[in-house]
């Protein structure tokens, strides 16, 4: 029983000290010796080598201290513009389906049996508009980017990524892999997240998952595009207007990955302290990727579970919308309420509240932040003839247009240019809240996770508004 | 049954907390695979498939399971497990992919997992898929696999880039020296699996017997310290079929084995040394290149 299992355990610890203290290496070597012994006889080598090694050749280039960089950021470019220009036509498509042929068709499908006014807003122009725009606006680039993205992976070009940041991260206090988490975020922040379980040790895991919100998530990229478009694409000829969107968002993802470099920083020296781990990356050979493989894994893996999680959130948000949007208090709807009360808070940070308002009301999903604003504006300014009615989200075919209904509403480059940063530096959305949460399990981190970046949002936006003022002398 | 039997092996029960009884019995194995979380149901046998990272083992899983996987969490620990299943012959193989590793020594959590269900889950084949290009590296994994477990089949994948690198890889002399089956495969083209499916089969229905090579240490005084805890655990744990390696990590202060040895865990292993190594003939099949 137990007294013949003590006696092995003794044995093995008075052993011990019989068979010398570089046991473990000694048994390592020999087993090193062996492998390499047999390998040996199984494999045979040709009698030169090749003179041309592509794999070899494409990492000095790759990973090399001149070319690596600017490399990397070509290929964030290449793969956002693809994503940008390729998502549109199919968004345009899902638009034009679900919003304006089955939207008008709910409607009547309504009236024909006389559902009350309410129920119809509440449902259709509330659930069902904001997650046809969010199914519209999500979809296209996520179905871009992932595969994108994963094909990337297969190739094996991500762990020289990894490679080339590796030092960055250290000297920030923070793990190697993150560099893999980051550049996953820029597809979703919420699959970000998840990806962040490469990383073993839990300190490093925390500054990942927190400092991944600075990744531009594809939720994000067409406030940025929009924004970038009609208050700096206005000053280019059109047939730029694509490329220009392109290098916009990547200045502002340039910016965020920045940021995330900065944060991963000072949580390394404040909350997160302690040793950076120790990792073994390897760089596996380039194989040509499986594409129609890939593409099925990814839709099914990353696409579609993601899409579902935001649908799932933004139903809630369109119906909030919506009944801000006609709950009338004294004659006045809640939302317009709202939008007076943040307004001097908004003026301050140079923005203003009707961003504010659309900000807490697309907490669910990101995507709607631009048509709220138009839909906020257009209420608050009362203009005519434009949208369907209160409450009801849409948005504009011409940039110019936009601009006007924004000019109306006071909105100046200022508030442009502020827009942007606040788009990057903001709470990230409730799908990746609900993540971290579920990944770390602590509501105590989720909180800090999703706190800290709207802190600095609101930090940035100030000093970036008191800068301009002073030096615009307004 | 003949009475005295029987007392001999209540005895036995007495001292290892489980009789020769159990260790045969299916039901008892199916209990210790369900502590492990994997319910067998309505399958016959359980494969494990283990490798280095990046050597093609989700495609060789991929490529056995079709769709039919799903996914899961190791028991107790929050690392996702893909399990499937397969049909072959007339039985059915319950497919169960252990988290890449570079070695079994347990420093991090992927090796414990890795490590631990081999051991305790005793998987009836354990796959070791292994990249034909890099074969030095890849071994290290081998050679601890086959001091834990004889019923291994080696799945020699990428041979394309092997042989993009104009390297010969010979598999019938690895299969000799390893003494273990080894099937080359390209699994990303489907090349080789019906060869690594008859492989499986038949190790996993005891046609072949393996001779696996085990790493000889050239120090006498860890041969003399060996032997020595060898007999003490096959006294304490007759059932044990490893007992070598067992010895190895405790004088290597392994927490995890120490700690099975003082539970009495490893008289919970099913298989014994005579089902593994038996006298038997094993099985030659010139399309595998299997040991002789």
């Amino acid at each position: 029983m137990n007294s013949n299992y003590e006696k092995i355990l003794k044995s093995a610890r008075d052993l011990r000290w019989d068979i010398g203290v570089d046991f473990h290496e000694k048994t390592m070597e020999a087993l090193y010796t062996d492998a390499t012994r047999i390998a040996d006889r199984a494999v045979t080598y040709p009698k030169e080598k090749p003179r041309f090694d592509l794999d070899r050749t494409i990492d000095k280039l790759v990973t090399s201290r001149v070319w690596g960089f600017p490399l990397m950021i070509l290929m964030l470019t290449f793969i956002f513009w693809l994503t940008i220009t390729g998502a549109n036509y199919p968004s345009g498509l899902l638009f034009s389906l679900l919003i304006d042929k089955v939207h008008p068709l709910l409607k009547a499908g309504a009236a024909s049996i006389g559902m009350p006014w309410w129920l119809d807003g509440v449902l259709i122009d509330g659930a069902y508009l904001a997650t046809a725009w969010v199914v519209s606006v999500m979809l296209p680039p996520m179905a871009i980017f992932f595969p994108l993205f994963t094909l990337l992976e297969d190739f094996g070009y991500l762990p020289r990524v990894a490679f080339n940041l590796d030092h960055i991260f250290r000297k920030a206090g923070a793990h190697g892999k993150q560099a893999l988490s980051m550049t996953m975020g820029f597809g979703c922040n919420a699959a970000g997240v998840i990806s962040t379980r490469i990383i073993d040790s839990p300190r490093e895991r925390l500054i990942a998952i927190i400092t991944n919100n600075f990744s531009l998530c594809n939720g994000r990229w067409p406030t940025q595009i929009l924004i970038a478009t009609i208050f700096i694409g206005t000053m280019v000829p059109a047939s730029l207007g694509g490329l220009i969107s392109a290098i916009s968002v990547v200045a502002i993802a340039l910016l965020g990955v920045l940021l995330t470099f900065v944060v991963s920083w000072a949580l390394s020296r404040t909350i997160l302290k302690g040793e950076v781990s120790t990792f073994t990356l390897e760089l596996p050979p380039y194989r040509p990727p499986r594409i129609l493989q890939t593409l099925y894994t990814s839709m099914i893996d990353r696409t579609l579970v993601v899409l579902w999680r935001a649908i799932i959130f933004a139903l809630p948000a369109g119906v909030v919308l919506w009944i801000s949007a006609n709950l009338m208090i004294g004659g006045v709807s809640l939302a317009e309420h709202l939008v007076n009360i943040l307004n001097p808070f908004g003026l301050l940070l140079g923005l203003n509240g009707v961003i504010l308002v659309a900000y807490i009301v697309a907490i669910p999903a990101n995507e709607i932040v631009i048509p709220t604003i138009m839909m906020l504006t257009v209420l608050v300014t009362g203009g005519n003839g434009i949208g369907a009615g209160s409450g009801v989200m849409f948005e504009l075919e011409s940039g110019l247009a936009t601009l006007n209904i924004l000019t109306q509403g006071g909105w100046t480059l200022l508030t442009g240019v502020n827009l942007m940063l606040f788009s990057l530096i903001h709470n990230p959305c409730s799908t990746t809240i609900y993540t971290i949460y579920k990944e770390t399990g602590s509501a105590k981190w989720t909180t800090i996770a999703s706190l800290l970046p709207v802190v600095m949002g609101f930090v940035v936006t100030f000093f970036t508004a008191q800068i301009w003022r002073l030096i615009a002398g307004w | 049954m003949d009475q005295k039997i029987n007392n001999k092996q209540q005895e036995g029960s007495k001292v290892a907390g489980v009789s020769a009884d159990c260790a045969s019995c299916p039901v008892h194995h199916a209990a210790n695979l369900k502590k492990l979380g994997v319910d067998m149901e309505s399958w016959d046998f359980v494969v494990a498939l283990a490798g280095n990272p990046n050597t093609g083992k989700s495609t060789v899983f991929n490529a056995l399971t079709g769709l039919k996987q799903h996914t899961g969490n190791w028991p107790g620990k929050t690392v996702t497990r893909a399990e499937g299943g397969f049909e072959y012959g007339d039985n059915r193989y319950k497919l169960v992919d252990l988290p890449g590793t570079y070695s079994l020594l347990a420093t991090s959590l992927d090796e414990e997992i890795a490590r631990d269900f081999i051991l305790f889950a005793q998987p009836d084949v354990t796959i070791v898929v292994v990249d034909a290009s890099r074969l030095e590296r890849n071994l290290n994994l081998v050679l601890q696999v086959l001091e834990i477990t004889n019923r291994v089949v080696i799945c020699l994948n990428l041979m394309d880039e092997a042989d993009r690198h104009q390297m010969k890889v010979d598999p019938r002399r690895l299969a000799r020296d390893l003494g273990v089956p080894v099937v080359p495969t390209v699994a990303r083209y489907d090349e080789g699996l019906e060869e690594l499916l008859a492989a499986i089969h038949e190790v996993a229905n005891g046609e072949t017997l393996a001779k696996p090579y085990h790493v000889t240490y050239d120090n006498p005084k860890l041969d003399r310290a060996v032997s020595q805890l060898v007999s003490q655990i096959e006294d304490a744990f007759p059932q044990v079929p490893n007992a070598r390696w067992v010895a190895l990590r405790l004088l290597d202060g392994d927490e995890r084995i120490i700690k099975a040895v003082v539970d009495g865990e490893l008289g919970e292993l099913t298989y014994t040394r005579d089902d593994l190594e038996g006298a038997s003939v094993s099985h030659v099949s010139n399309k595998s290149g299997f040991a002789q």
